[in-house]
């Protein structure tokens, strides 16, 4: 049986990554997520990668950009402001459509902002971030264990769409510690053969491959376009992962992601314990987002509360998912403030409270 | 059962340890856990704090504002923490570095002489575990067992021959807790 | 001997000079600087200079993201904080709108010789017409004790926790050397904070740097300050003054590696 070991959510996820085959980690140091890289130096070089300080996140996504078209797992990791500067570079990976691992243990913005945690960069995560029309695959984590998990499933998922997989956590996640238990892993299995595309030199008699985000000619990269949209589609319909906590019976939910929805957990949980009927949806993937079973949950609550660390931005999702069936409200915090449990409780009696008043009059 | 525990002190008197000590202590008796340090600048400028959860159940959030025991190492923790003890709760506060007390009354309240007892054992740094070992005299959520083996977690392998001086100082902390007994 | 204090701190403050004098324009806050940090002893130099200049009515200071983000809440003039590594590019967009104020930007080794490398190397080499301070501790201070561009072989961090390895790992960046080679240069020096002497170079030379500016001489002002980092060298303060003496200055000889008439 795997051990259980006690670890830091950013050093758990690095050491998945190693678990998981990685070749080549590329970053520049961020707080809050210094230790991924930190705990990679120590580690990766023994294991069988390659590691590299980088200059800056634009060189570090550059450097995944390279490393990537070999075909080889490689990743990097940086927080907000770092996350922010690798999006041209992201841009050319989407459209190269190569498979790599990304990482933004969000902080609190914007500018240079603060260190503590926040989930303010969902628009840029989930939308695309860079200029043009691509999308990653967006994972969020909601405990230690899943921050590692994620990582074996993100390089699969990168693998299987040639796709750029993006973990968006935060940085309690990332600072915290909780157990976590290493799947068995066998890399041979799951490594996808990337010979028909990767350049690792022209082999005698046959095609060059050429890894490029240029078409000059629009009708061509209309149908590179066409292309990706077919692919988001089949992400779309295959992989939305979320988890639903007590929303069998439940005739209000709330919808939160990553930490907010491990506060918000502990809110419905007091919730029902004073008697109300909550549950929780609690997305996994944020593209691609759960919108049909918050469409279908729609059909048998009486309202949402979205409880994100930022001004409001998944709660468009969850608006347009449930397209008006329901009235969906939005509590947050910002600037590095974690919401507690009792506010969100708040929230939801008010809620109840409402009703009651709308039942009676 | 679930125990929330908040460990508050100045950057370098182990809070951080502590806590974490503790949570690893909890992992080996099959018990969920969470450690959620203070981070950032707040720690270079002095103060650093941890909430320690120990459950047999699933954890929900690791965010919490109110705790069943606090674990106070100086005074700027304790003005800061006192009032988010639950009713009901504990407090065990270190008295040299604790000019004003506890004032609260709903609670109960530990005075422990660690950094005097610490000089008297001959092991400034083992204060923290004196204090640990007086909050486990009141509350045995974990064994002593699984402390020493948690230390050898969480101190590097260079430190190990410490886990002994630590170990006494534990059992010290725990003696200063123990009711005396009446003749 | 009971009143041994007292009597003491009245003579001493009879008889001796005074050594340390807060400069009006230093804001009489307390620093966040760890206990014998450069940083410190940079600021307070620096706004000296610029009242014996008598500029602090028109100077504009850029502040880095480093340990020095924070200068604003010190140097009494108006500031601007930049993102990681552009500060010189912050200052050239101040500087091209009102070239009759006086533009400094500070920064860390990590601010403007890693991420910041591309906007140092162009704003001297367009010769704008700014100072930059360059503190150059040899690591990253604020996020940790990380390697920086300019950590030396074999030094220990974080992020080279077996010392610094110059195959994986790339050489210390000489930049001011480098700096010194471009024409937009006007004045490239090295100087530190290890001694009473050492300071009073550093003003002078900065006192140079702002005088250039003042006049209007073509190009920029380079001045390096090697300085220490005691929290992420892991050293005492005392300790990290010899090793900055010891080591740093090895690799970073002191001097002026460019003066208007060179
Ligand atoms: C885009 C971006 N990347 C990384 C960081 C994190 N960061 C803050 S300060 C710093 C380096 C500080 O080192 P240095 O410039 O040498 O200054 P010192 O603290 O040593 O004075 C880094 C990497 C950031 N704030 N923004
Ligand atoms: S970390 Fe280093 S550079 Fe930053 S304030 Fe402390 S000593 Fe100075
Ligand atoms: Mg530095």
């Amino acid at each position: 049986m795997a051990t259980k070991l006690l670890m830091k959510g950013n050093e758990a996820l690095a050491e998945a990554a190693i678990r998981a085959g990685l070749k080549a980690y590329f970053g520049y140091p961020i707080t809050p997520q210094s230790e991924l890289l930190e705990y990679l130096v120590r580690e990766l070089p023994k294991r069988g990668g390659a590691i590299l300080q980088a200059e800056s996140e634009i060189a570090s996504i550059n450097m995944v950009y390279g490393a990537a078209a070999t075909g080889e797992r490689v990743m990097t990791s940086t927080s907000s402001p770092g996350f922010s500067l690798m999006q041209e570079g992201i841009s050319y990976i989407a459209c190269a459509e190569l498979p790599c691992l990304l990482v933004n243990v969000m902080r609190g913005g914007p500018g240079l902002g603060t260190i503590q945690p926040g989930q303010c960069d969902y628009f840029q995560a989930v939308k695309g971030g860079g200029h043009g029309d691509y999308r990653m695959i967006v994972l969020a984590p909601g405990s230690v264990q899943e921050m590692a998990d994620f990582v074996y499933l993100g390089f699969d998922l990168a693998d299987k769409y040639r796709i750029p997989v993006l973990i968006l956590t935060d940085g309690a996640l990332g600072q915290m510690m909780e157990m976590v238990e290493f799947p068995e892993y066998d890399i041979e299995a799951h490594l996808v053969d990337h010979s028909s595309w990767a350049t690792t030199g022209k082999k005698k008699g046959s095609e060059r491959h050429i890894i490029t985000s240029l078409f000059l000619d629009p009708e061509i990269l209309e149908n590179v376009n066409l292309h990706l949209q077919k692919k988001y589609d089949t992400i779309r319909e295959k992989e939305v992962r979320y988890e639903a906590v007590m929303t069998d019976d439940a005739d209000f939910i709330v919808v939160a992601y990553g930490l907010s929805a491990r506060v918000s957990h502990k809110a419905i949980e007091m919730g029902r314990q004073e008697g109300m009927k909550v549950g929780l949806l609690r997305p996994q993937t944020l593209f691609p987002f759960p919108s049909e079973q918050l469409n279908a949950l729609a059909d048998h609550v009486n309202g949402i509360l979205v409880v994100e660390m930022s001004a409001g931005q998944m709660v468009e999702d969850v608006r347009l998912s449930v397209n008006g069936k329901v009235p969906v409200e939005f509590y947050g915090r910002m600037g590095g403030m974690i919401p507690a449990p009792e506010e969100i409780l708040n929230e939801i009696n008010r809620f109840y409270s409402q009703k009651l008043i709308e039942e009676t009059f | 059962m679930t125990n929330e525990i908040k460990i508050a002190g100045f950057g370098g008197q182990g809070v951080l340890s502590m806590g974490m000590t503790l949570a690893y202590a909890g992992v080996f008796e099959g018990k969920q856990v969470v450690w959620m340090p203070s981070y950032g600048p707040e720690m270079r400028g002095g103060t650093a704090n941890c909430t320690v959860i120990i459950s047999n159940d699933r954890i929900s959030s690791p965010i919490i504002n109110q705790f069943d025991m606090a674990i106070i190492l100086n005074q700027p923790s304790l003005d800061k923490f006192e009032n988010t003890v639950k009713p009901m709760g504990q407090i065990f506060y270190e008295s040299n570095n604790v000019i004003n007390p506890p004032t609260r009354e709903d609670v109960s309240v530990f005075e422990v002489p660690a950094a005097l007892e610490a000089v008297n054992l001959k092991n400034a740094k083992g204060m923290n575990m004196i204090m640990l070992g007086a909050f486990l005299e009141k509350n045995p959520i974990v064994s002593i067992d699984s402390i020493l083996k948690a230390l050898k977690k969480v101190l590097p392998e260079r430190h190990h021959h410490l886990i002994s001086a630590n170990e006494k100082a534990l059992k010290r902390g725990m003696e200063l807790l123990q009711n005396p007994v009446l003749s | 001997m009971t009143n041994r204090n007292e009597g003491i701190q009245c003579e001493i403050l009879d008889r001796m000079d005074i050594v340390w004098e807060r400069p009006p324009a230093l804001l009489d806050v307390k620093m966040h600087y760890c206990p014998g940090c450069g940083h410190s002893v940079v600021h307070k130099v620096l706004m000296e200079v610029i009242e014996e200049l008598d500029i602090q009515d028109k100077t504009i200071g850029i502040a880095p993201v480093g340990c020095a983000v924070l200068a604003y809440d010190y140097l009494d003039i108006d500031m601007q904080e930049a993102a990681h590594g552009r500060a010189t590019a912050v200052a050239t967009g101040i500087k091209r709108v009102r070239p009759d104020r006086i533009v400094f930007t500070y920064q860390g080794d990590g601010d403007l010789a890693a991420i910041g490398t591309a906007e140092t190397i162009h704003t001297v080499n367009r010769g704008e017409q700014i100072v930059i301070v360059f503190i150059n501790n040899g690591i990253y201070g604020m996020t940790g004790g990380q390697m920086a561009p300019t950590t030396l072989p074999g030094m220990k961090t974080t992020t080279s926790p077996d010392g610094r390895d110059v195959e994986s790992q790339g050489h210390p960046l000489k930049i001011a050397d480098m700096i010194a080679l471009l024409p937009g240069a006007y004045y490239v020096t090295r100087q530190s904070v290890t001694s009473a002497k050492g300071v009073r170079k550093l003003k002078k030379a900065l006192l140079s740097a702002f005088q250039y500016q003042i006049e209007r001489k073509p190009g920029t002002s380079f001045i390096e300050v090697v300085s220490n980092c005691p929290a992420g060298w892991k050293m005492t303060p005392i300790e990290a003054n010899r090793w900055l003496k010891e080591e740093m200055l090895k690799y970073y000889p002191l001097g002026d590696l460019k003066t208007p008439d060179t």
